[in-house]
């Protein structure tokens, strides 16, 4: 009998100061809940951080799952935000349970990294050539294909090994999405996604995967994100542009990708900006998008959303560099806040509170 | 007066049924809660592949396709990785883990058999992401090097060993599960051995038995626990996911050399899970956990006979 009073009174005060928490939570601080893609996840944390200390009032927790994660959890609402680096289909939009906006937040590039003894210059590829090698026509490094590149490179006499990433990755889309544009012969056995059948090599988990059995297995090449090409010290390929330069990747490249094709870019803002016209154009670039609902359900969920991603696109862009991402190109900047305007509640416009 | 001890005696008597029956009960409900999470577990990845089961039925298992951009989905590849690893990682791990115990109990001096077996239950909690990236950087590159030349030159003649060496393979994924389920069998030989009566050993030693002709005796009557031993590692090979995804190649295809890539069931699963869009693709992947599930199932109960009828031999010359 006195146990079983004991309880009760134990569950009494659980739920008592249960009520007095959420009350003081629902007074004071503003809790989103975001999810999505890995690749904008340090860049994030990092806002994340930098945005809580300039707002005491606002927790915002960012879950690094994958951009196909993203995209599920806003459709089913468990999440106030959603990112990813692959826009949206058409069937998904459709499914959803109300209209999702696009805004690009940031850019990112995946970058050709190798595993060559005895070459010190960077090497240059040209499209074809890429695609020629993961595709495995090519199966050594002294291929013809890759001497007509790179005329003035002793290249040695070595097979050629394939990595890719073996873990469904917006990383993957990206690459295969650049390949399908530049190669018909790609586009038609392989095609593109997060997740393709790959003709030919070794997959690897992650970026940081990838990178681990690139450094480690000597005549490798693999594709990664920029940041970790740079941050190991592995060199990264030059590639042939559509207007016939080979490119370096860095800030300026990229995000000279996106300004080339601003004026095609839809009104939704969905565009996938690889192959890009330009001179200094990198090829294989990517924005990464923020999802949410036009319709907010919530107020001042909705006003600080819209704060956050203001901040973002503005102040948050000198984050970028030290990051290896490539910021917003200005006119892209113009039509991303034009975008976050659209966002309401009650039909009524949530206009940045500054 | 005996009107009173009959009386205290049925009392007693139905306060130890009542507490008998509550624990009773108490136990019948662990046990049926095994049953439960089976049952739920196999109607939910039922649910979840029905889709995939509708669209693709039998040939889901022997199609050895798995294209998610186009929508093909075969099994094949991915069971014939699993399997072939954890039949790899048992053999190399059987004979080592019940060397390291027979070694532990009979043999050792206390002095050496009380760190030796602490550092095997250390190895036994290591987390599989760090066996994983100790492969990646240690084990990979110095089998590429050491390790796999070598064997090319030797047995480059069998279709066993062809192929570039890259140190990621069907090998180094069979070598690191070996090395990570035997600390566990060795752990549980170890227990059992010790189990054995002393007697025995003093029976046989008196008899004039060899050290290891006792041995050999302890080992028979200790069969069906090393036989349970080698299963638990065997599922756990099957089941283990984050380091053979690292070094095995993630290359859905069958090829008898063990120097080339291959992909397992669970290294599939947590590869492509998180960013699977559309229903039948993430269909078909809840039928591989419900693949996993039957082959796990079926394996298990292959080694259970296999080495019963072993040690049902063992004991008969024995």
């Amino acid at each position: 009998m006195r146990t079983l009073r004991f309880v009760t009174f134990i569950i009494a005060l659980a739920l008592v100061s249960q009520a007095c928490f959420s009350g003081r939570q629902g007074k004071g601080a503003v809790k989103i809940q975001g999810a999505g893609s890995s690749l904008i996840n340090p860049l994030m944390q990092k806002w994340v951080s930098e945005y809580g200390n300039l707002n005491s009032t606002v927790r915002i927790d960012y879950q690094s799952i994958g951009s196909g994660g993203g995209i599920k959890q806003v459709k089913e609402r468990t999440i106030q935000f959603g990112a990813s680096d692959l826009v949206m289909s058409d069937a998904d939009l459709k499914s959803a349970p109300g209209e999702i906006i696009h805004v690009p937040v940031i850019l990112g590039a995946v970058v050709l990294t190798y595993n060559l003894e005895g070459v010190d210059q960077p090497l240059r590829f040209s499209p074809l050539t890429i695609s020629d090698i993961f595709l495995g026509k090519i199966t050594t490094w002294d291929d013809l294909r890759i001497k007509a590149d790179n005329p003035d490179v002793a290249l040695p006499a070595v097979p050629l090994t394939v990595v890719h990433r073996s873990d469904g990755s917006g990383t993957s889309a990206i690459f295969t999405n650049y390949l399908s544009k530049v190669s018909p012969e790609w586009k038609e056995k392989v095609g593109e996604g997060t997740s393709p059948s790959w003709p030919v090599g070794l997959g690897g988990k992650g970026n940081e995967g990838v990178t681990g059995q690139v450094k480690q297995t000597p005549n490798t090449i693999g594709y990664v994100e920029l940041a970790y090409a740079v941050k190991n010290k592995m060199p990264v390929g030059l590639i042939k542009n559509k207007a016939g330069n080979y490119v370096v990747p860095n800030f300026e490249t990229v995000t000279n990708a996106a300004a080339e094709t601003i004026d095609e870019t839809p009104d939704d803002l969905r565009a996938s900006i690889t192959d890009a016209a330009g001179q200094n154009a990198y090829p294989i670039s990517s924005y990464v998008y923020l999802l949410i609902y036009k319709e907010q359900q919530d107020e001042r969920i909705g006003q600080t959303l819209v704060d956050f991603m203001t901040w973002g696109i503005n102040d948050g862009q000198r984050f970028a560099q030290q990051l290896y991402y490539s910021p917003l190109p200005a006119g892209m900047v113009k039509r991303a806040s034009a975008k976050i305007a659209k966002v309401t509640f009650n039909g009524q416009s949530l206009a940045p509170s500054k | 007066m005996s009107k009173e001890e009959t009386k205290l005696d049925t009392n007693g008597g139905s306060k130890v049924l009542t507490a008998d029956s509550i624990y009773r009960g108490v136990l019948i409900g662990c046990a049926s809660l095994i049953l439960v999470i089976v049952l739920a577990m196999l109607i939910v990845i039922g649910q979840g592949s029905l889709l995939s089961i509708r669209e693709f039925g039998f040939h889901f298992l022997i199609g050895s396709t798995w294209d998610p951009v186009k929508g093909e989905f075969g099994a094949l590849p991915f069971i014939y990785g699993t399997v072939v690893s954890s039949v790899i990682a048992v053999l190399i791990a059987t004979p080592l883990s019940i060397g390291v115990a027979v070694f532990l109990v009979e043999q050792a001096p206390r002095s050496l058999a009380r760190p030796i077996g602490f550092l095997v239950e250390l190895l036994a909690a290591i987390p599989s992401v760090v066996y994983g990236l100790w492969a990646i950087f240690v084990l990979a590159p110095f089998l590429r090097v050491y390790v796999q030349p070598p064997l090319q030159t030797a047995l480059g003649w069998t279709p066993f060993f062809k192929g570039t060496a890259t140190g990621v393979g069907m090998f180094t994924g069979g070598l690191i599960l070996a090395i990570m389920i035997t600390p566990i069998i060795t752990a549980v030989v170890r227990d059992i051995l010790e189990a054995v009566p002393v007697t025995q050993r003093e029976a046989a030693l008196a008899l004039g038995a060899t050290k290891w002709e006792t041995t050999k005796i302890v080992l028979a009557n200790a069969s069906s626990g090393i036989a349970g031993a080698v299963i638990l590692g065997l599922g756990r090979a099957i089941g283990e996911t984050m380091a053979v995804t690292m070094i095995i190649g993630n290359r859905p295809q069958i090829s008898v050399s063990l120097f080339d890539p291959a992909y397992t069931i669970a290294s599939v699963i947590a590869n492509e899970f998180t960013e699977a869009t559309g229903d039948l693709y993430l269909s078909a992947l809840v039928e591989m956990g419900l693949i996993l599930f039957v082959v796990t199932f079926i394996v298990t109960a292959l080694a259970k006979l296999l080495i019963l009828s072993v040690g049902r031999k063992t004991r008969r010359t024995a």
